[in-house]
């Protein structure tokens, strides 16, 4: 089971909206994966496969073992979607 | 059995929020383990948030001692997680039912009006509950009232100040089919009027070199743990060595003191975090579940950071820029006879980098820098007003940090008065 993680500075608001959006398109696409959010402080020490964030927050979690998408628009579904066919 | 499920079930937030949780769950018809699950982790939450809130409380007294020894006077930084989270101590029970009724009339607001706005970001429907419930009730409203009152206010301020904001947000987004839901919403708006005021053919921001490095301050934890070591470390060179060693450190050397209790703060507002965020993770989609189902062509109303990779230089100059007006805050406020309020950076990034981006769709490049500014002098002087408004909790040493806050709570607060 993969792990998808979305960061944004607090991990209260814009990553909690993404990571429903993202449960809503993995049941569309028939795939299964754990979901999380979380903030900046805490996504150093949270292990997951597939990181999203929004461009400037991906910067600096570049040094993750995950793989780090940042999103010049969070709410980009077509997007997310795409990355999530192509790596989950 | 009445007497149990008034004071023990509902007389017990954190149970009450539980309670909340569990009924949304069932309603959304999911597993029984994650039912279980979800209900366990909102009460075991608003524990956590609790415990963050006592953990803060310490030093925010320490804080305001060397504040009070050093310049004779209140000194008072806004931190909004942290004030909501002290108020649930003693107006749990109300914030919790003013923030589901809140929800409740949100939804119907939104199906009844041409408001067809949900505001999605939880945990600033929980601040403004807990805002609402410690206005009312230093008004001297009873119970039933406290919690009627602030739904009904809490539910006209989350489809209106979306709204005010929409002709702004979807020039900015290239949508209409989303919201801002950020009650920080009345500093954006000014910041959107100045900068077309001021801005008449000033390029946009987005043309310009702007160094990125201050990206860093995204990272509340790190923002908050800056501010507080600062501080700390000017108020206890001012207050001098043997003030802190002989009366609050226990004989702690002064410098270790003031590093230790900035970061226990920062560390109290991570467990905040933590605690609201495993709070509103069951309610919010609950209440988003709902309002799909009732509200057609529903707009969900999102938080701040929605808007900043639209225009990442108005985030970092809008911050710059807020920043600023809070230090010449600094010293004004203290001339109108209000207390001293303390720029933080968490306040001044998400909210002046907000502004900072309304001000640039509006006036470019100087409407971000004098739109955020405006935005920076309102959020240090809307704090400052509002603190005598708010009874034993404006005696403390942070308050709520957001316009919105300010603005309705001082509204409110003449309003009691007039019927006193």
């Amino acid at each position: 089971m993969k792990k998808v993680l979305i960061v944004c500075g607090n991990g209260l608001g814009s990553s909690f909206i993404v990571e429903m959006n993202v449960k809503k398109i993995l049941k569309e696409i028939n795939k299964d994966a754990e979901v999380a959010h979380t903030d900046m402080t805490s996504a150093k020490s949270e292990s997951a496969d597939i990181i999203l964030s929004a461009k400037d927050i991906a910067e600096h979690l570049s040094g993750h073992s995950a793989k780090v998408f940042g999103l010049s628009n969070l709410l980009d579904n077509n997007k997310i979607k795409e990355i999530l066919e192509e790596n989950i | 059995m009445l007497h149990f499920i008034i004071y023990d079930v509902l007389g017990t937030p954190a149970i009450l929020v539980g309670l909340f949780s569990l009924i949304g769950l069932l309603l959304q018809e999911k597993a029984v383990s994650e039912v279980i699950s979800g209900t366990l982790k909102t009460i075991m939450g608003f524990v956590i948030l609790t415990s963050g809130a006592g953990i803060i409380a310490n030093t925010l007294t320490i804080f305001s001692q060397l504040f009070e020894y050093s310049f004779h006077i209140q000194g008072v930084v806004p931190n909004t997680d942290a004030m909501a989270a002290l108020a649930q101590k003693n107006y749990g029970t109300a914030t919790a039912m003013i923030m589901v009724l809140g929800m409740l009339i949100n939804i119907v607001l939104a199906r009844l009006t041409p408001l067809k706005y949900i505001f999605l970001t939880g945990h600033h429907t929980l601040y403004m509950a807990a805002m609402l419930a410690v206005i009312l009730s230093v008004g001297g409203l009873s119970g039933f009232w406290v919690v009627a009152i602030g739904a009904i206010i809490l539910g006209a301020m989350m489809v209106i100040s979306p709204a005010i904001l929409q002709p702004f947000t979807r020039k900015i987004t290239n949508t209409d089919d989303l919201a801002l839901g950020h009650f920080g919403s009345t500093g954006y708006l000014i910041s959107a009027l100045v900068g077309k005021v001021v801005g008449k053919g000033s390029p946009s921001i987005e043309e310009v070199k702007v160094p990125k490095s201050l990206n860093f301050l995204r990272d509340s934890s790190v923002a908050i743990s800056l501010t507080m070591m600062i501080l700390f470390l000017v108020l206890v060179s001012v207050a001098g060595k043997s003030f802190v060693e002989e009366t609050l450190s226990a004989g702690q050397n002064y410098i270790i003191f003031a590093i230790i209790q900035s970061l226990t703060f920062a560390a109290g507002v991570y467990i905040i975090l933590a605690g609201v965020r495993m709070v509103i993770a069951e309610i919010v989609p609950a209440f988003k579940g709902i309002a799909d189902k009732l509200v057609k062509d529903a707009k969900p109303a999102l938080d701040c950071p929605t808007v900043f990779p639209f225009a990442p230089n108005a985030v970092i100059v809008g911050f710059l820029s807020s920043f600023v007006a809070g230090l010449v805050s600094m010293f004004l406020c203290p001339m109108f006879g209000l207390s001293v309020i303390v720029p933080g950076l968490v306040p001044h990034f998400f909210c002046g980098a907000t502004a900072g981006v309304y001000g640039n769709i509006t006036g470019g490049r100087r409407g971000a820098v004098v739109g955020a500014f405006a935005h920076g002098l309102l959020i240090s002087f809307l704090p400052a007003i509002l603190l005598p408004m708010m009874g034993d909790m404006g005696l403390g040493s942070t308050t709520f940090g957001d316009a919105d806050f300010g603005v309705v709570g001082i509204i409110l607060s003449h309003i009691i008065a007039i019927f006193n």
